[in-house]
């Protein structure tokens, strides 16, 4: 079994970063990303990706991820940006005290190639990148349609969407994180959970890299959790700082796949977890469940953009110490 | 129940029936506010401590004249002096840290604070600010304050189990803030919990919260409650049982759409009825007003129903702001003269417990 720090992404900007961007771009919500950004505002983007990067080296983590500096409208961001979408009005992010722009379906979801932009980017950087994308399910609740007409149809758009910016990622792309909240905080019912676990594979199977379903804010229900099994990926998450009980429950009685990813760094709140107490969670949780695991992923449960910039960079130190073999033995010895 | 709301009746009041006209607190800040603020910000200005307070004694000054020529009958300095609503009173609350700004949306961002340690009492929080503005201001003036759930919500939580836990505690203090306030003479107080609205399965922590607050407070201080934007279905009519005198709701943004939502079963406190979106830069017309008013004579009768603005102005252009206030004051004294001469009939029921 092979433990792996990583984090579901979504970073917050550096502070002398959030101040450039806003006199660059304005605070207005048609200031926002759109996809064509001047080259003042994409140099600022190239500097940030740089020092998000060596950020998680530095830390220690195993997979490195882009930060998604660019996603102005968090998991919204890659239909915002598409040509065929109006960005809408101010809407509210999930129970959050954050907003997004509704992102207005009209017309076909056609190839778009954002996403994998960053990451061609980010991998002359890294050589152990994981992407981070919104799952299909989520990124449809998210969004408005005035194109589809259909909430299965829809789904289906955005899923083959997704599966083409996902098969642009360039080769160095180890592992993909879809990123599924909306399938706790908004539970697809009798018929919809099985399309959501298909939207996921249709996603999936656009890439060789390992791909985990990672959904947060909770524990799935049993149904949504048992379709998520029959979806083709390589690992799915579990939210333990959010609800380690009904998670513990749901592995235990339906099993998981062959990798799991816990969240057990809470991504909203500045109580920075120890590396000791990290290795606790996963080991209580192994102690909770038949495990048998390849891969632990060993990540925070949400992003990160929720914490002010030193207590982002502390957890990610916690993380990358969480899971330092040497680290682990001397703590040993030492005890 | 205590009548609270007759002591704010001007004694020049011109018609029989009051409409009491107040604010829910925040208005724009005069633009040489914020500039005084970057100075005080500049370590290379010849500006400290003692220059920041005295333009924070002018700007205070200058909007409670600005909220008296508008004719309210109760008035507030505009928050003058707070930054924001949470950053103002966690810098003041022992137990709390600041580490730094967090994403709001897009580059909208907060100094959102942690909690890292049992929260005390330090120094008062608004004592100063409401002696000021009553020594400035010929109308009586409320006190709005951050409520104890909007405080915790809004905070990240590293020393209690639970964020009802820090709720409770903070209410406490809110209730020993509140006693100094009454001290000093403050009559009308306004507890602002937004973040109900967020969170709308949580209505019975507030009511908690608020029982903790109105321990030993006198009977004549009204105690007012402001809630906005959000689904009022999920905290009616159980809000009904808080100890407050007056909810203030946020309702011209909707075009009123959830008004009915209290009209079964019948409300039971005084309403401050939102007349005036906070969010659209156009001055409704005193005949719009007038209309949004009579909707709030549908819930309750004219001695239970005050007029306001949906929420804090402090977005708005500072002569949108105006045009508001001294339409809403207008629109209240017609329907006003319309209920003395029998032009209105109140179609409210007329409450049998008191």
């Amino acid at each position: 079994m092979t433990r792996i720090a990583t984090t579901p992404g979504l970073f917050p900007l550096p502070d002398d970063a959030k101040e450039a961007l806003s006199d660059l771009k304005g605070h207005q919500k048609g200031d926002l990303v759109s996809g064509d950004e001047s080259a003042d505002v994409s140099a600022v983007y190239d500097d940030v990706r740089e020092e998000l990067v060596a950020l998680q080296q530095d830390a220690g983590l195993d997979r490195i991820v882009e930060g998604q500096a660019r996603w102005d409208d968090m998991l919204a961001h890659p239909l915002t940006v598409h040509d065929n979408v109006s960005p809408g009005g101010i809407v509210r992010y999930y129970d959050n005290n954050n907003f997004y722009r509704d992102p207005v379906v009209e017309g076909d979801l056609t190839f778009s190639g954002d996403l994998a932009g960053d990451l061609e980017a980010a991998s002359a950087l890294t050589d152990d990148l994981q992407a981070v994308v919104p799952g299909p399910y989520s990124l449809a609740d998210l969004a408005t349609d005035e194109h589809y007409g259909d909430d299965a149809d829809f789904q289906a758009a955005v899923a083959d969407f997704l599966a083409g910016e996902v098969e642009a990622f360039p080769d160095a792309v180890e592992t993909v994180f879809l990123l599924e909240p909306s399938l706790v905080e908004n539970p697809p019912g009798d018929g919809a959970d099985e399309r959501a676990s298909g939207a996921i594979d249709t996603v999936a199977g656009a890439t060789d890299a390992d791909v985990v379903a990672h959904p947060y804010w909770g524990a799935l229900d049993e149904k949504v959790h048992a379709h998520l099994l029959d979806a083709d990926v390589d690992a799915i998450g579990y939210d333990l700082v959010a609800d380690h009980d009904d998670n513990v429950y749901n592995v235990a009685e339906y099993g998981t796949k062959d990798s799991v990813a816990l969240g057990v760094v809470d991504g909203q709140n500045t109580l920075v977890e120890s590396p000791d107490t990290i290795r606790e969670r996963v080991d209580w949780f192994e102690g909770q469940v038949p495990s048998d695991f390849e891969d632990v992923y060993v990540t925070a449960n949400t992003g990160l953009f929720y914490l002010p910039v030193n207590r982002f960079e502390e957890k990610l130190r916690a993380l990358g110490a969480a899971t330092d073999g040497e680290a682990v033995e001397e703590a040993e010895v030492e005890a | 129940m205590t009548d609270t709301r007759e002591q704010f009746r001007p004694e020049d009041h011109p018609n029989d029936h009051f409409l009491l006209t107040t604010v829910v607190g925040s208005y724009p800040k005069p633009k040489w506010l914020d500039r005084s603020k970057d100075l005080l910000e500049d370590d290379d200005a010849d500006f400290g401590e003692a220059e920041w307070e005295e333009a924070t004694d002018d700007a205070a000054r200058l909007i409670t004249d600005e909220h008296e020529r508008a004719g309210l009958d109760v008035v507030v300095d505009g928050e003058m002096r707070r930054n924001e609503m949470v950053e103002f009173f966690a810098d003041r609350i022992d137990g709390y840290e600041f580490n730094g700004p967090v994403k709001v949306w897009g580059h909208n961002y907060f100094d959102k604070p942690s909690v890292v340690d049992e929260v005390s009492y330090d120094e008062s929080w608004l004592v100063d600010e409401y002696e000021f503005t009553a020594s400035v201001a010929d109308r009586p003036v409320k006190v709005p304050i951050t409520g104890p759930y909007t405080l915790a919500n809004w905070s990240f939580n590293e020393a209690y189990d639970d964020e009802e836990s820090l709720a409770y505690d903070l209410a406490d203090l809110v209730n020993e803030e509140i006693e100094k306030l009454v001290d000093a003479g403050a009559r009308y107080i306004q507890i602002d919990e937004p973040a109900l609205a967020t969170t709308p399965d949580d209505h019975a922590i507030v009511g908690e919260c608020l029982e903790r607050i109105a321990v030993g407070i006198p009977d004549d201080v009204r105690i007012g409650l402001h809630v906005c934007y959000g689904d009022y279905s999920r905290i009616y009519p159980e809000i009904l049982e808080f100890p407050v005198d007056e909810f203030d709701l946020e309702l011209a943004n909707g075009d009123y759409e959830q008004l009915s939502v209290f009209e079964d079963p019948a409300f039971t406190k005084d309403l401050a009825l939102g007349v005036v979106d906070a969010h659209v830069a156009e001055v409704e017309s005193v005949e719009q007003i007038e209309a949004n008013i009579r909707k709030g004579l549908e819930v309750v009768p004219p001695e239970r129903l005050t007029v306001s603005p949906d929420c804090g102005v402090k977005l708005l252009p500072r002569e949108v702001a105006y045009g508001k206030m001294a339409n809403l004051v207008q629109a209240a004294r017609n329907v006003e003269a319309d209920l003395d001469s029998g032009d209105i009939d109140v179609a409210a029921p007329t409450p049998a417990d008191d």
